[in-house]
């Protein structure tokens, strides 16, 4: 039996969803700990959180 | 007055790269079934919606049976076999807005389905062309540019009389401070973060302006098109890759602090990274501002599926929800864009004393 691509590009999408919520999370955390650095924080983490969104949207674009 | 040049000419640049379309080869559909499919339809509607198109299309009402389409035709530039063609668009159309060929000369234009346009000879065989129209998403980049020039340009001479600023300056001022002190600075660092501050600022209100451009009804989502933010990324490429120093081509080709075996393996795998980095640059504007409005246009698109008070209002209500949070998005990507610019600048003018590793 084939699967299909979209089942893979299914499964990298739950990869990149689960990665960028454990970000969201550790800087809630970190930031809750340390609200003086706030700024810090949130700058990397939306670094951080656009490139696992760039291996999302290449995988989708792999279809 | 520097500044002001050097926006003009990089916003000229990012529109002289993305004027050339992207060609790809389509063929014509066959449209066999002659059942009303809602589904289909609305797919086709959508999928048209998403593209840049030639002319400016308002809208469609019917008469006396007939549909009446409101729309006006763009500029087509077409430069094949040594001339120039300049024409409207409207060329392709007849009065009873069938297609048509339009003929200059001895090349024979002609459109397709997908907007895509070819040309023949008399003889019939195919030509090659460059099509550099001024098409939807042109127009609007070539209104952003007028936009930020005429916005950014008073808000540069107000300072001259009075260091507060007026007027939508006051709304804007915030922002290119945010910019300079919060993007610019920490990652360039205040030795170097002078230089690219006029392109830090033009991409980041480019991307804003033509995003929100794009949520507008009749906009264009000129960030749509894989040229636009190719030609953006191209740009921060080249800026990258000409104000680099010695350091960063030091790390690229032999990493200071690992064996020499491990300096062998990582060069090829840098050199590559630095063409992924503009890389990924360029697909995750694009594919971010498909996805919103793809997902925009599919919700819509349950009122036509539904047909009834519940589907409309849910789907409504969703679509708007979702449009806020389109315009969060808008702002965010450039942000973001900007941000990694800053930080592959950075990377480029970085100085390091290795040797205390």
């Amino acid at each position: 039996m084939e699967i299909p691509a979209i089942v893979g590009g299914g499964l990298v999408v739950i990869g990149a969803g689960i990665g960028i919520g454990r970000i969201g999370g550790s800087a809630l955390e970190a930031m809750a700990r340390q609200p003086e650095l706030t700024g810090k924080i949130q700058t990397v983490m939306l670094i951080a959180a656009a490139l696992i969104e760039g291996i999302g949207f290449a995988a989708l674009f792999a279809l | 007055m520097n500044n002001i040049k050097t926006v003009s000419f990089i916003a000229t640049l990012i529109l002289l790269v993305s004027c050339l379309n992207f060609a790809f080869a389509g063929e014509q559909e066959l449209k066999t079934d002659t059942d009303r499919d809602i589904r289909k339809e609305y797919k086709a509607f959508k999928d048209h919606h998403l593209k840049d198109i030639h002319s400016f299309k308002l809208f469609k009402y019917k008469k006396e049976e007939k549909t009446v389409y409101v729309s006006f035709p763009l500029p087509v530039i077409i430069y094949c076999q040594g001339k120039l063609d300049v024409f409207m668009s409207s060329k392709f159309y007849n009065h009873k807005n069938k297609r048509v060929e339009f003929k200059v000369d001895d090349r024979i234009y002609k459109i397709d389905d997908h907007e895509h346009i070819k040309a023949r000879n008399n003889q019939g065989e195919p030509l090659s062309l460059l099509d550099l129209s001024i098409t939807k998403n042109v127009a609007f980049i070539i209104l952003a540019f007028f936009i930020m020039v005429v916005v950014f340009g008073k808000m540069a001479k107000s300072y001259n009389s009075n260091p507060i600023p007026s007027g939508v300056g006051r709304f804007l001022e915030p922002i290119v401070l945010y910019i300079r002190d919060d993007i610019a600075r920490p990652n360039i660092g205040e030795k170097h973060y002078k230089r690219y501050m006029s392109f830090l600022l033009t991409v980041f209100f480019f991307i804003w302006f033509v995003n929100l451009f794009g949520l507008t009804p009749f906009g264009s989502n000129v960030t749509n098109s894989i040229a636009v933010t190719a030609s953006l990324a191209i740009l921060t490429y080249v800026i990258t890759t000409f104000t680099a120093n010695k350091n960063y081509w030091g790390h690229i080709f032999w990493m200071p602090g690992v064996p020499t075996p491990m300096k062998i393996i990582l060069a090829p795998i840098e050199l590559l990274g630095t063409i992924i980095k503009p890389f990924s640059l360029m697909i995750r504007l694009y594919a971010n501002m498909t996805a919103g409005h793809v997902v925009l246009m599919s919700i819509l698109g349950l009122i036509f599926i539904f047909q009834n008070w519940l589907g409309g209002t849910l789907s409504f209500g969703l679509a708007f929800a979702l449009a806020l949070l389109e315009l969060l998005v808008c702002a965010l990507q450039a942000y973001i864009f900007t941000m990694l610019s800053a930080l592959y600048f950075g990377a480029a003018v970085e100085e390091h004393h290795h040797e205390e590793h």
